[in-house]
């Protein structure tokens, strides 16, 4: 067995999320959090390392993309029942507003499971969750 | 005032060098080729940047990283004033995974400039342009008229102030 399943099984048997963050070399690039005492909700700490303008400062939009993508995978596999990785087809990315380097917090939703596709859509936003930062639609192979 | 090229090329430098510890860096982007509708950028491949630990590929996020910078950047291009241009949203489709080791390029073009808005078209490969990893359409908006008064001037001092290492 490899090793991410083998975390993937740790992390939806304690049903700790960050046991598989941990793994993943990227999610700790831009410092991802599974929030603590919650359902599923991804934590992005505000993060010299994820400032795209320094003048406003904001974050990347690839830093805030990336957030989402992770997140939607993350959700995924912490959902599914099987032991595969999904990988993915298509991102679409809305950025709604620029986003302030302070507490980002993403949740997902799965949209449709299909035999082989899955559908998430991603929400990220910063202190109000009405006032969302960007929303974001993933599509993955599951096969 | 006319957005000529050389000032533009400085205001990328300005965006990727200056600030040392962003998440350019701590992406590793760098700037290949700046012309008037087209950007090449480029990652080198680094463990951190990796999303499936068993394979060694890089994370989808930083493959969007690269190509919202590039388009972003090829979208700055045609503005007739040097600024910045805002991504509306951008849509990426991911052909194959990206093989570890190999660098990763972004090249991304203006296929539209409107009053308002800019429309790009970009691409991932790894050494060979005809087997693309990824592909992405982007929008970016156009500010408005007095958004960069004076950015000009504080990019062309920001960048005499940078410190260029010699390539």
């Amino acid at each position: 067995m490899s090793n991410l399943a083998k975390v993937t099984i740790m992390a939806r048997e304690t049903n700790n999320v960050n046991v598989l963050i941990d793994a993943i070399p990227y999610a700790k690039l831009l410092g991802v959090r599974g929030k603590e005492g919650s359902e599923l909700v991804f934590h992005l700490p505000p993060s010299e390392s994820n400032v795209g303008n320094p003048t406003l400062p904001a974050i990347h939009g690839g830093a805030i993309g990336g957030f989402l993508e992770l997140s939607a995978s993350l959700h995924l596999i912490m959902k599914m029942e099987v032991l595969k990785m999904p990988k993915i087809i298509d991102f679409s990315l809305d950025y709604l507003r620029a986003a302030k380097l302070v507490d980002t917090y993403a949740r997902c939703e799965i949209v449709r499971f299909g035999s082989k596709i899955v559908n998430v859509s991603v929400e990220a936003w910063q202190g109000n969750e009405n006032t969302p930062v960007s929303k974001a639609r993933a599509q993955f192979l599951v096969e | 005032m006319t957005n000529n090229i050389e000032d533009y090329r400085k205001l990328c430098q300005v965006m990727l060098r200056s600030n040392r510890k962003d998440h350019f860096d701590a992406i590793g982007i760098k700037i290949n080729k700046v012309d008037s509708g087209f950007v090449c950028m480029s990652i080198d491949y680094k463990e951190s940047l990796v999303g499936n630990p068993d394979t060694g590929a890089v994370h989808g996020g930083v493959i969007t990283t690269l190509l919202d910078s590039a388009s972003g950047f090829a979208a700055g291009t045609v503005l007739d004033v040097l600024g910045l241009t805002p991504t509306i949203d951008l849509r990426i489709d991911y052909m194959g995974a990206s093989q570890p080791h190999k660098t990763l390029y972004g090249e991304a073009e203006v296929y539209r400039n409107t009053r308002n808005i800019i429309f790009t078209r970009g691409l991932v490969h790894q050494g060979d342009k005809n087997y693309p990893i990824a592909h992405a359409v982007g929008t970016f908006a156009k500010m408005g008229a007095n958004t960069f008064k004076g950015y000009r001037e504080r990019i062309l001092k920001a960048y005499d102030q940078l410190e260029l290492p010699n390539e």
